[in-house]
């Protein structure tokens, strides 16, 4: 029988409001009693006075690539990104070739996960058939499938009457419509956030207005219509105020924001001198609009922390600015990241990242996770919370580099992830078949 | 660059009387000829060749033409620099065809100068002929190049340095030989 | 005074000494213009190559004179004879290029920060010729060169820059090297086409003509480009020049010794009227041959320094 004794680690688990030092026995894949000095043996025991013992993190936003696009990343890499970076579920989005919007799609990816991932996949359907705005999918059978959230994300839907209809017709099976703010139009050839620095460089902007109006317009549908609607990736202090005064008036609206959006801001395409691993969609953004997303953070109008973990080979992102693709990898950077630069720094507690990387995502997409109550199945992560290390992309288990984190030096680790009982990751490295 | 002893080649007296000297001896050679100018190697030679101008003006009661050449854009050491000089305009305000040139310079030494300045002439026109005036000639040529008229001809060796000073630039008039502890540039 | 950098690139990365040195070389080589042998032998051996992205004749054979009067080679790659068009990435072409033995590359590209990717993973020194809306770093010293040759220098000359600022190349430019060396700038022209950031830079901003010229000392005209009218920047050229296009009558609202400069090529009836690009206040041909000594300054002073 397979048992892990987790012993002394600072158990924090936002879900039960809990906060202090406690052993967790696991049994088989879940968990069985958190309590003080508990006394039983185990097949494995984990000395955590060191630790923070967390839920396992869910990233609700990640690109994981296959099936299509496998050079750049694979449910095999993806997945043990993920682990690596102490995520035990992500959600994936449906942009891959062909694009996810059938009942085949989601069961391949979930039969590819069964054979070759390491954490739990919940993949997101389109909102229109293949993606380009016109056709609304099956959502029943979608949501039959395990869909568990719907998105055209990089191709928002700029059909109001269409994103309408979703939102209304969703709301029969109370799943998220993932929604990336864009105005295509105003965000037309766009390459970087408008303002100072883009007017220096030249290089065509994407005005704040592009995410902020779009943010407008489907608070206004969903308050209309119904639904449910989580905000992708937020980036600009406008939204972040219209979000704040809709969630006030009870509008059914959630959204997400970004570790690159709170850590890094538009003056890093010049300090780099163009460098791509700086271009992302939605781009990022100048230090007062950054400072709005910290103050959202902190009062809880943002709800989720989520990568957009969007792997791009060296050969694609190898190119002049306007012709690399836009996107940042970001799993295996989050928790160094937040902890280095938004924890350690007091804008959130440890307890409130917990929340945004676990118990939120868990409650918007409905999903019996991000939890350490007993019963539940075994997904915990470890953190080590003062770890002093640099990141080094050459380290990474995604197939992809594009990280603007290169050489970042932080404090702050995973330090273990257990996913349904089993050790996946732990002390840096991915734990192999034949260990497990 | 830092010189330990330095000696005195010349004082300002001396530095005048040497002038003259040579004035006299390109006087003597040239002139009369009515296609004889001046042209002074930047930035010391202009100084010298002006100082030269003078002195036959006063011996000969005429003046003849300077012309100023920078030989920086000529020179086979570019590349071994550590930054270029800046390049300042050449003037020649003559022709330069079957005109007899006195080329004048401060100090020669390895003769790759007024192998610049040479090249240099010859793509502004085809002079008659070219002749070399010197104040110090202080040896260890590398080229096949002799002064014709030499104010003060003295032995050196690769560590030291002559410097010319003139009131002009320097402040002061004199001539000065000094030691380096290590290498120099050149 | 060194000039230390290896590359050009932008004019905002170089000091107000470093660019009052280019300047003052290139008034050493503008004298060579003169000599019936316009020829050093500086560059001799080595080779210069000319990669143009976009079509610019006249900046490119600016280049191509300034580096032959340096007895550089030089070769012309250009995009449409070569592999780029069949897909061939940036980096790809230019480590071809460099393995055919090439010193400098003068790139006209446009995506602004390609000079710099350039200049990131090659060992030749790479010359911005225009990248994009972002910089033109040799447009905007010989207009800096220009102005100081018929102004004698730039502490309190009003210089208005006027047309597209925000795509503009020329701008950028020449907003970094005037501001720089002390003068003040005015950016004019429709208020889509005006960065209004540029105000940190310390830029007077302007919607109005007559506001915007009087006083002026320098006009630079910048071209505008059809292109833009299609994307509802601006309603029409004709509009354009009813509210902006340059002509005597309108000169008469700046100073009495007022120069005209543009980069070329001009619109003639569009952003000026002939009288203006021929008239007297007009310095835009010796911009043109101005271009030439300070490209040769450039070439000059980045092969300067040993040998990486």
């Amino acid at each position: 029988m397979n048992s892990i004794l987790i012993k002394k680690g600072r158990v924090i688990d936002p879900s039960q409001g809990l906060d202090d030092i406690l052993d967790v026995y696991i049994s088989n894949d879940i968990i069985k009693q958190i309590a003080q000095n508990i006394n039983r043996k185990a097949s494995l025991i984990i000395e955590a006075d060191h630790l923070i013992v967390a839920p396992g993190l869910i990233d609700m936003h990640t690109h994981l690539r296959e099936p299509g696009r496998e050079d750049e990343e694979t449910i095999y890499s993806g997945t043990r990104a993920a682990a690596a970076g102490g995520f035990t579920s992500i959600c994936c989005m449906p942009n891959t070739r062909p694009i996810c919007d059938s009942r085949t799609n989601i069961k391949y990816i979930h039969s590819r996960n069964l054979e070759l991932g390491v954490v739990n996949i919940y993949p997101i359907a389109s909102i229109t058939v293949g993606q380009v705005g016109e056709e609304i999918v099956e959502f029943g059978d979608l949501v039959d499938a395990g869909a568990i959230a719907f998105s055209d994300d990089g191709l928002p839907v700029m059909n109001a009457e269409i994103m309408r209809r979703a939102l209304e017709y969703t709301s029969m099976f109370d799943v998220p419509i993932l929604d990336h703010c864009e105005d295509r139009n105003l965000a037309s050839e766009g390459v970087m956030h408008s303002g100072y620095i883009q007017s220096l460089l030249g290089l065509p902007g994407i005005p704040g207005a592009a995410e902020s109006t779009q943010v407008a317009r489907d608070v206004e549908l969903v308050e209309f219509f119904g639904g449910r609607l989580h905000i992708c990736h937020i980036s600009i202090g406008a939204s972040v105020h219209l979000i704040r005064r809709a969630k006030k008036r009870g509008v059914n609206i959630t959204c997400e924001v970004t570790p690159h959006h709170l850590t890094l801001i538009d003056a890093l395409v010049k300090e780099t001198n163009f460098d791509t691993n700086t271009k992302v969609k939605p781009p990022l953004v100048s230090e007062e609009n950054r400072q709005e997303l910290l103050r959202g953070l902190q009062d809880g109008t943002i709800d989720v922390i989520a990568t957009d973990h969007a792997p791009h080979t060296a050969k694609d992102k190898d190119k002049e600015y306007v012709d690399a693709p836009f996107g940042l990898i970001g799993m295996e950077t989050a928790v160094p990241v937040i902890l280095t630069d938004i924890v350690h720094t007091g804008v959130i507690s440890v307890n409130q990242m917990i929340e945004k990387m676990a118990t939120n995502p868990a409650r918007i997409l409905r999903l019996d996770k991000g939890t350490l109550k007993i019963g539940t199945t075994a997904d915990v992560t470890l953190l080590d919370p003062d770890k002093r290390h640099t990141i080094k992309s050459t380290a990474f288990y995604s197939l992809s580099r594009n990280t603007p984190f290169e050489g970042k030096k932080c404090k702050g680790a995973v330090d273990t992830t257990i996913v349904g009982g089993n050790v996946i990751y732990s002390k840096g490295k991915i734990v192999s078949d034949e260990e497990r | 660059m830092t010189n330990n002893k330095s000696s005195l080649l010349l004082d300002e007296k001396g530095l005048k009387k040497t002038l003259k000297n040579l004035a006299d001896a390109i006087a003597d050679d040239l002139f009369g000829d009515e296609d004889f100018v001046l042209i002074g190697i930047r930035t010391r030679g202009v100084v010298l060749a002006e100082c030269l101008q003078q002195l036959i003006k006063e011996r000969t009661k005429k003046k003849i033409p300077i012309g100023v050449l920078d030989i920086t854009l000529y020179r086979d050491d570019l590349s071994t620099l550590a930054e270029n000089p800046i390049v300042r305009a050449s003037t020649l305000p003559f022709d330069v065809n079957d005109k007899k040139i006195v080329l004048v310079d401060d100090v020669i030494y390895t003769g790759r100068t007024i192998r610049a300045a040479l090249d240099q002439i010859v793509d502004f026109g085809r002079p008659a002929l070219v002749k070399l005036a010197v104040l110090i000639d202080r040896g260890l040529r590398e080229f096949p190049i002799q002064p014709d008229f030499v104010g003060l001809k003295i032995e050196t060796s690769p560590k030291q340095i002559v410097q010319v000073r003139l009131s002009d630039i320097d402040g002061d008039d004199k001539v000065i030989l000094m030691e380096l502890n290590h290498k120099s540039g050149r | 005074m060194i000039f230390q950098h290896k590359h050009l690139l932008t004019l905002e990365e170089l000091s107000r000494e470093e660019i009052e040195l280019i300047l003052e070389n290139a008034k050493g080589f503008k004298e060579i213009f003169t000599r019936s042998i316009k020829k050093v032998p500086t560059l001799r051996g080595k080779t210069v190559v000319n990669l143009f992205y976009e079509n610019s004749t006249r900046t490119r054979t600016s280049f191509e004179i300034a580096a032959k009067r340096l007895s550089a080679d030089v070769i012309n790659f250009s995009v449409s004879t070569s592999s780029v068009q069949k897909g061939e990435s940036l980096l790809d072409t230019v480590h071809t290029i460099e393995a055919l033995g090439s010193d400098f590359i003068v790139m006209r590209h446009s995506c602004p920060g390609a000079p710099q990717l350039l200049a990131r993973r090659i060992k030749s020194a790479v010359i911005n010729a225009g990248d994009g809306p972002h910089e033109h770093p040799t447009q905007g010293l010989l207009d800096a060169f220009t102005i100081k040759e018929m102004k004698g220098g730039f502490e309190g000359l009003n210089v208005v820059i006027l047309g597209d600022i925000t795509h503009s190349r020329v701008a950028r430019s020449n907003i970094w090297a005037l501001t720089k060396l002390g003068a003040k700038i005015t950016i004019a022209g429709p208020s889509t086409l005006l960065p209004k950031s540029f105000a940190r830079l310390g830029v007077r901003i302007c919607t109005d003509l007559r506001e915007a010229i009087r006083d002026a000392d320098v006009i630079n005209l910048l071209r505008i480009q059809l292109e833009r009218q299609r994307k509802n920047l601006f309603p029409s050229i004709r509009e354009y020049t009813l509210l902006y296009g340059l002509t005597e009558e309108r000169l008469k609202w700046a100073k009495k010794d007022v120069l005209i400069m543009h980069p070329g090529p001009i619109n003639r009836g569009v952003e000026i009227s002939p009288e203006v690009a021929d008239g007297k206040h007009s310095v835009i041909l010796r911009q043109v041959t101005n271009g030439v000594a300070v490209r040769m300054a450039v070439l000059y002073l980045l092969s300067g320094g040993e040998e990486a």
